[in-house]
């Protein structure tokens, strides 16, 4: 019975300390975005006064347009987005539903392209981007973006049209359906789910990006927030306004935040179809 | 050879894909290739000229450079491979023994289990940049709340500079990394420990097999494939470190990841060519570990 209680309490003591562990920073950062000036050097974590002072400075800098590089990863994002599931869709449909010659070969092409080190294209990438006329854009991110969500999002739908019942698809045939029709009506409906939690990972990749972001722009209204929250600086070396960059930080990853813990249970059933079922 | 209906569908289905990664990944890395059989420099691309393996084996190459006098391991690009594996080897375990005992946690029956499991998807929804920054602030070498911490309970005498101290500044890096990712193996071990078979933790309850053995025997092997395909994802995410080493110990030489050496060199330095060289010897080696670990764990990924 005893040994039961302290099993029991030892539960409670690990929950506690792995929830701490991991709010703590960002809490932290929360805290430190409203304290200004010496209020920032003390060693208090609750601000004894509360200072949106940092959350102004942010839009109201004119070296740092930090509203039009949240705009920037915006377009970017959702572009990036809506790209890859609108090619990942029909491509997914070829790779899981229809049995052909080499279909295994291009599965384990496209996964070997996701695990891909980005760096690996980057002299290429660069002279790509150039060509095109897309360097030093926001919106020229997309295509390089692509080379991350893209396999990754064919992958993960590809395992969720396989699961899907073959009998509809069978009887649609049966009504003269061609392929789009199949689709658009008959598998649409039943993969919106899959579409929302690879749609969520893709825009989260996209938005967190910045090895591509800090290479192929460099024009200051063009960034996207991570390399603006990177270069945020101050007068000198010794001189770091950390108050404005948790204020970024937090602006940056309350969306993100309220987005993954709203989808949770979609989040990490695309994270474990990417994974386990592989 | 007409080809019959269905795989003509198929193929047409597939060309947007299939256009759009060729663009993005094979076109890019066939070239960067051909770079660094180059001399191009990143001014002027077109005005390259041919030097086989130069940049690879020649007087300033990557390997066998006579120039690196204290040896190859003290050169930059020698530490920038040092540095990835120690990285992703000491990252990789960690989080993968942190990550199997917060899924064991998840797994038991508790009250607050799903408030727990919502803490725990924090650290991982936080972007990467984002954590570096909030982590320097909390490493502050002068007011940073954790060298606050240590001197308070009296752990260390002075404040140290985590991420700029050489003999620090790497582990700082992995222990960052460790709290970022620990979240994802956690929820791919979770979602393996969730597909077991409840009768026979029952029938071992029954019997009254110790715990630890069960966790041992029965346990650990049936969820070792999903574990092993967990690490190669996040193996592989190590070795192409980039974006937290750079920004958490300010781009400094002594922890440089080969990702790091590799834009330094191709972009900062403009030497497209030998930077090129870097990338496809980078390329390589993750290839050749992917390779190794895939013997090792006898995982085949292109099978379903």
């Amino acid at each position: 019975m005893q040994k039961a209680v302290f099993w029991r309490i030892a539960l409670y003591a690990a929950a506690a300390l792995v929830v701490v562990e991991s709010v703590f920073p960002f809490v932290y950062a929360v805290a430190t975005s409203f304290k200004t000036g010496s209020a920032l050097f003390d060693p208090h974590m609750l601000p004894s006064t509360v200072s949106l002072g940092n959350y102004i400075s942010l839009f109201t800098l004119a070296e740092q347009p930090f509203g039009r590089h949240i705009l920037n990863s915006v377009m970017v994002s959702v572009a990036v987005v809506a790209l890859s599931l609108l090619i990942g869709v029909t491509a997914s449909y070829a790779l899981g539903r229809i049995q052909f010659k080499g279909r295994g070969l291009l599965l384990g092409a496209v996964l070997a392209v996701s695990m891909f080190p980005q760096v690996a294209v980057l002299a290429g990438m660069f002279e790509l981007i150039r060509a095109l006329g897309i360097y030093n854009k926001a919106l020229g991110l997309v295509l390089p973006y692509l080379i991350f969500t893209l396999p990754f999002t064919v992958w993960v739908l590809t395992t969720f049209m396989k699961q899907l019942p073959k009998e509809l698809e069978e009887a649609a045939i049966m009504d003269g359906c061609g392929p789009w029709r199949i689709i658009k009506d008959v598998f649409m409906p039943l993969l919106w789910p899959a579409l929302v939690s690879t749609g969520l990972l893709a825009f989260i990749a996209a938005w967190n990006e910045f090895l591509f972001a800090l290479t192929f722009v460099l024009d200051n209204d063009e960034r996207t927030v991570p390399v603006s929250i990177s270069l945020i600086s101050g007068a000198s070396k010794y001189d770091i306004p950390w108050g404005n960059i948790m204020a970024a930080s937090v602006l940056v990853t309350v969306p993100l935040l309220l987005l993954v813990l709203a989808f949770q249970k979609k989040i990490v059933s695309g994270l474990t179809a990417g994974a386990i079922k592989g | 050879m007409a080809m019959n209906s269905k795989t003509r569908t198929a193929w047409v289905f597939l060309a947007p894909m299939l256009i759009v990664l060729i663009l993005v990944a094979v076109w890019p890395l066939g070239r960067t290739i051909w770079f660094s059989f180059t001399d191009a420099n990143i001014n002027d691309l077109e005005a390259s000229k041919f030097v086989g393996f130069e940049n690879y084996f020649g007087e300033f190459g990557l390997f066998a450079n006579p120039n690196y006098t204290d040896g190859f391991f003290k050169s930059d690009w020698g530490t920038s491979i040092v540095n990835t594996l120690k990285f992703s080897v000491v990252s990789v375990t960690l989080e993968t023994l942190a990550g199997l005992g917060v899924a064991m946690l998840l797994n038991q029956n508790f009250k607050g289990r799903a408030l727990v499991r919502t803490a725990v998807l924090v650290p991982w929804a936080i972007p990467t940049i984002v954590s570096a920054k909030m982590w320097s602030w909390m490493l502050h070498d002068q007011f940073g709340v954790i060298n606050q911490w240590l001197v308070d309970g009296g752990l260390i005498d002075h404040k140290i500079a985590w991420t700029a101290e050489s003999a620090y500044a790497l582990w700082t890096v992995v222990a960052v990394d460790v709290w970022k990712t620990t979240p994802f193996m956690a929820l791919l071990i979770l979602a393996a420990l969730q597909t077991l078979p409840k009768d026979c933790y029952e029938a071992a309850e029954v019997d009254g097999v110790h715990p630890l053995r069960v966790f041992w025997k029965v346990t650990l092997p049936l969820i070792k494939p999903a574990l092993m395909v967990a690490v190669i994802f996040r193996l592989l995410d190590a070795l192409r470190v980039f974006d937290l080493i750079y920004v958490l110990t300010s781009n400094n030489n002594s922890t440089i990841s080969m990702s790091g050496f590799v834009r330094r060199e191709m972009i900062d330095n403009g030497y497209m060519g030998y930077g090129s060289a870097a990338s496809t010897a980078l390329f390589l080696i993750i290839g050749l570990c992917t390779v190794i670990y895939l013997k090792f764990a006898r995982l085949n990924l292109g099978e379903e």
